[in-house]
């Protein structure tokens, strides 16, 4: 009996099958013109219900009639005045809060003193939605541009700050132990190992405040600006102007686009070494 | 020049490391320092090269070192601590980088210490297309470039495999075969201790004491041939009979942590 089972179960393990393959998905990887097909699919299905009359245009214009609207801003001149207004308060002010985030950042990242203070400060006031700062601001800058361009310095220097000195935290402290052990001075070591090594985390952050600015200026000039896109979009909604505003929008987009190419380039530049 | 441990102990918080270490690592002479899991080896060897201060006790230096060395006393780490943001030979230079030596001179240290670590034809390359053994003969160059009077090397092979283990052995049997420059090689390979040092100090389980120091019996030349195998073999059953029963309990204590 028991040896009639056991060939039966011989001629049964005799058949060989494949193994069934399990390792699929979960790889972050993405197809090169897969997003760029998806948007001009989400365009053209948009353009259709706006031509077809699905959707009344004054809640949602067609594409169509954005480009209309960015077209006529641009021979008009009003489209450099909006964006040159915006771009250079989104300039000055991302790179003064910038240039205060690096300072602080490394000063928080390299001295104990610092550290306890600048965390405390940091953890106190990075909360703080800043366009609520801005009446205070115009109170004590004047009502031109300098309060606005302190909202979004004032926004972009805390999370600067903050990713700067997490960068300078994740700089494996090996490389560190390995500069001293050499007598490396302090000054080579923060320009030769610490910089580089929180490169990553500093350029990351740089997308972050890129945002930042971005949403800053808009509510900055929707409070008080007579020119810039922020100014413009909510002077476009308030005349029912929707064409008009989502071509605002648009151009924020394009800008927001523009500068995270631009981070992204940098990204590839200095970091191919990753 | 010789290393001097002095009396060294060490705690972390709560826990002693080290107690009452004491030996002397003369001039051109290359010790290995063994002992169970957690003894303190590592602690040791950061202490005697300046990048941990002792409790008590100190690490001393006796006589000067030679004329031509930058960084007397080198370490070799485990983890190659390579900058990835750099090349080889940026790599290889970066310990010169602030001194007083002129770029023609750095280039010249850079281009014999990759001479001798086979590393030339890789001086563009960065460490992440490197093998493990690459890098660490990265690690090694660097510290020649230096030219060091005493290697502190901590635990260079562990993180290899046993062939590039193997080939990296040679490599520093062959480095420190003219005597002119010594060494602290903590391990806990005790074929290695065997096969390299000049004499093996065997510390004790936590708190690190020194339980013995075997000194080798034979030349490192003379240990590459087959009658050698059986007495360093022996050399090595001697020293872990000293710290089976230690090594078992520390890898218990360790699980247990």
């Amino acid at each position: 009996m028991l040896d009639r089972a056991t060939t039966e179960s011989a001629a049964k393990d005799a058949t060989t099958r494949r193994v069934r393959f399990r390792g699929a998905g979960f790889v972050p990887a993405s197809s090169r013109f897969g997003g760029w097909i998806a948007l001009a699919l989400v365009i053209a299905i948009w353009q259709a219900a706006g031509s077809v009359g699905l959707v009344n245009p004054l809640f949602l214009p067609a594409p169509s009639a954005i480009a209309r609207a960015i077209y006529q801003l641009a021979i008009s001149g009003a489209l450099w005045q909006h964006l040159s207004a915006s771009l250079l308060r989104i300039g000055v002010g991302w790179l003064l809060g910038t240039a205060a985030g690096v300072a602080v950042g490394f000063a928080i990242g390299l001295s104990r003193l610092a550290r306890s203070v600048g965390i405390t400060f940091i953890s106190a006031l990075f909360p703080i939605p800043k366009i609520a700062l801005l009446p205070l601001l115009i109170l004590w800058l004047g009502i031109g541009e300098e309060p606005k361009i302190a909202t979004i310095a004032l926004g972009v220097f805390f999370s600067t700050a903050i990713s700067v000195y997490s960068g300078v935290d994740a700089v494996p402290r090996n490389l560190i132990r390995m500069a001293q052990s050499f007598n490396v001075p302090f000054a080579t070591i923060v320009r030769k190992v610490i910089w580089p090594g929180a490169l990553p985390a500093i350029l990351a952050g740089f997308r972050i405040t890129a945002s930042v600015a971005l949403l800053l200026v808009v509510s900055a000039e929707m409070i008080g600006a007579q020119y810039g896109i922020g100014a413009f979009v909510l002077q476009a909604g308030n005349l029912m102007q929707t064409d008009q505003l989502l071509a605002g929008v648009v151009i924020l987009s394009v800008f927001g686009l523009a500068v995270g190419k631009v981070i992204g380039w940098l990204e590839m530049r200095l970091l191919h070494w990753r | 020049m010789d290393l001097i441990a002095n009396h060294i102990s060490h705690r972390f918080g709560d826990l002693a490391v080290l107690d009452d270490v004491s030996f002397t690592v003369g001039a051109g002479e290359v010790v290995a320092i063994v002992g169970p899991s957690g003894c303190g080896k590592s602690t040791l060897l950061s202490i005697l090269g300046g990048l941990l201060q002792p409790n008590s006790g100190a690490p001393e230096l006796r006589g000067a070192p030679p004329a031509d060395s930058l960084n007397p006393l080198t370490f070799v780490f485990q983890d190659f601590a390579l900058l990835p943001w750099a090349t080889v030979e940026e790599n290889v230079e970066f310990p010169l980088l602030h001194t007083q030596l002129s770029a023609v001179q750095r280039r010249a240290l850079v281009d014999d210490a990759l001479r001798r670590t086979g590393l030339t034809d890789f001086r563009q390359t960065y460490p992440k297309q490197l093998s493990g053994g690459m890098r660490q003969r990265v690690g090694i160059s660097r510290a020649l470039a230096v030219k060091p009077a005493i290697l502190l090397m901590d635990e260079p092979l562990s993180a290899l495999d046993s062939q590039t283990r193997e080939l990296l052995m040679e490599d520093f049997v062959r480095l420190l075969a003219d005597g002119g420059m010594g060494a602290v090689y903590v391990t806990h390979n005790l074929e290695e201790a065997a096969r390299l040092a000049d004499r093996i100090v065997v510390l004790s389980r936590r708190p690190g004491r020194i339980r013995e120091v075997v000194t080798v019996p034979m030349t490192r030349a003379a240990r590459g041939e087959a009658a050698a195998r059986e007495k360093l073999l022996a050399l090595q059953n001697q020293i872990w009979s000293l710290i089976r029963n230690e090594a078992i309990d520390a890898e218990r204590e360790v699980q247990h942590a």
